[in-house]
């Protein structure tokens, strides 16, 4: 592990817009730990207003097309973004390709990295605040944050940006899977991406309409307003600018509205409860592998105990302890 | 650093070469053999691999080459990254004729892969570039 000092310097070095220092403690954050905390209370000391943009949607539907676009437009209007790109680990071998890179053009006004999900211990709910908090503090602006929407963790710390982004393409199913919860839910700018393919007239109707049902079931409470629809065809740029705009105009609702300061709490209470978790979990299977817990397993094998007493049991013994 | 994290490592196709069936199996092995893999793609040039290796903090960098230009661009490449202040192991694949190996490796690169390596080897000659470019 890397000092205190050691990272201070590192961080110092990232302020100051040194890339590669802040490459090294992108992968610091991601290991998590110690370090990881650290590293993240000193961009929390210093803080940061960034935009953070959530863009998720089916594989192949385009978002690092679009995400590459919108680099693009950003740095060419002035703006300094990073770009956060998650994809899967394989659960069999730990290893994974990430490819979204390909897609976007690099410069040096831009900072994107590839992260990969590690694991379902809810690492990437903690690793990816941190991540967040880093180009935050770095004074990148907009922070785009990009997930295939698969998975609890990625839906959540998607859903829990500032803006958040739901590429749809034709071919990805009819008004059914519109309907079906998780992903569409979380929207608040809905972008129909390959608008020169045929059925993108149809993904945007059942859009609308799945939308127009939002009055009855709450779409608008729960995000505030109906999202808007924006058509792109990310290959050649078209609808790009509208995104932008759209994305630019969420934000400043949220602003006047007070909302902004509620999102942001939410993504702290998703991230102080990750942290939580982990915890927890290392220390409980601490007891189960240790002495106590063994203990405990061998009476309720033998019989001589119900499994609801050896939880109590053990769940006091926790409480006792001192760890909750 | 920790040997149990997972190796980054950055694959690219440096200049004008259309041929990336190759390096598209190799990042698949890679990936099985455990590591993450960035791709960056076609046409890509020193610099830019030099911009991806920071941003990615890769912990080492494949590049293919199948058009003859690995005299040229496998030494650029190696220099780019010294230059940027970045020890990365530089690993080269593709159709790299016996007589331009040694050549490669004295200019900086670490590994050097033909077309009969086999998937091991790929993977174990990936891993002990990075190691020992970690000692």
């Amino acid at each position: 592990m890397r000092s205190t000092d050691e990272l201070k310097c590192l961080f110092d070095e990232a302020i100051a817009g040194h890339r590669r220092s802040l490459g090294r403690l992108l992968t610091v954050v991601e290991r998590g730990g110690q370090a990881a905390a650290a590293v993240n209370d000193m961009a929390h000391a210093v803080g940061g207003n960034g935009h953070v943009i959530g863009i998720t949607g089916a594989p192949g539907s385009g978002k690092s097309t679009v995400t590459g676009q919108m680099l693009r437009l950003l740095v060419a209007a002035g703006a300094k973004p990073a770009v956060l790109a998650v994809d899967p680990s394989s659960p069999l071998t730990g290893g994974a390709i990430l490819g979204d890179r390909l897609r976007m053009d690099d410069g040096p006004d831009s900072f994107i990295r590839s992260m990969a999900t590690r694991g379902q211990s809810g690492g990437l709910a903690v690793a990816v605040p941190a991540a967040v908090r880093l180009f935050d503090a770095c004074g990148y602006n907009p922070i785009i944050i990009e997930t295939v929407g698969v998975g609890q963790v990625e839906v959540d710390i998607t859903g829990a940006a500032d803006t958040c982004l739901v590429v749809v393409a034709p071919g990805w199913g009819d008004a059914v899977q519109a309907n079906k919860a998780g992903l569409l839910e979380v929207a608040d700018v809905f972008v129909v991406n390959k608008s020169d393919t045929p059925g993108a007239k149809d993904v945007r109707r059942d859009l609308e309409f799945m939308l127009d049902l939002g009055h009855v079931s709450g779409h608008e409470v729960r995000r505030g307003s109906r999202p808007n629809i924006v058509n792109t065809i990310g290959i050649s740029g078209v609808g790009i600018d509208e995104v932008l705009a759209e994305a630019a105009k969420h934000l400043e609702r949220l602003a006047s509205d007070g909302q902004l300061a509620d999102r942001r709490k939410r993504r702290i209470a998703i991230e102080i409860r990750s942290h939580l978790q982990q915890q927890l979990a290392e220390t409980v299977d601490a007891l189960i592998e240790g002495p106590v817990g063994g203990a405990h397993i061998d009476q309720v094998a033998n019989g001589s105990m119900r499994p609801s007493e050896a939880v109590q049991a053990l769940y006091s013994g926790l409480d006792d302890g001192g760890c909750l | 650093m920790g040997n149990d994290e997972p190796i980054r490592v950055v694959l690219a196709k440096i200049g004008l070469d259309g041929h990336d069936r190759g390096i598209k199996v190799v990042a698949r092995i890679l990936r099985d053999g455990g590591m993450e893999v960035i791709y960056l793609g076609l046409r890509q040039t020193a610099d830019m691999i030099v911009a991806a290796v920071e941003q990615e903090d890769a912990d080492a960098v494949g590049v293919s080459l199948h058009n003859g230009g690995h005299l040229t661009l496998a030494p650029r490449l190696v220099q780019a990254l010294r230059d940027a202040g970045m020890e990365t192991p530089v690993v080269v694949g593709g159709i790299i004729p016996d007589d331009d190996v040694q050549p490669l490796h004295d200019n900086g690169v670490a590994v050097v892969l033909g077309p009969g390596a086999s998937a091991d080897e790929v993977v174990a000659s990936v891993r002990q570039a990075v190691l020992t470019s970690r000692t």
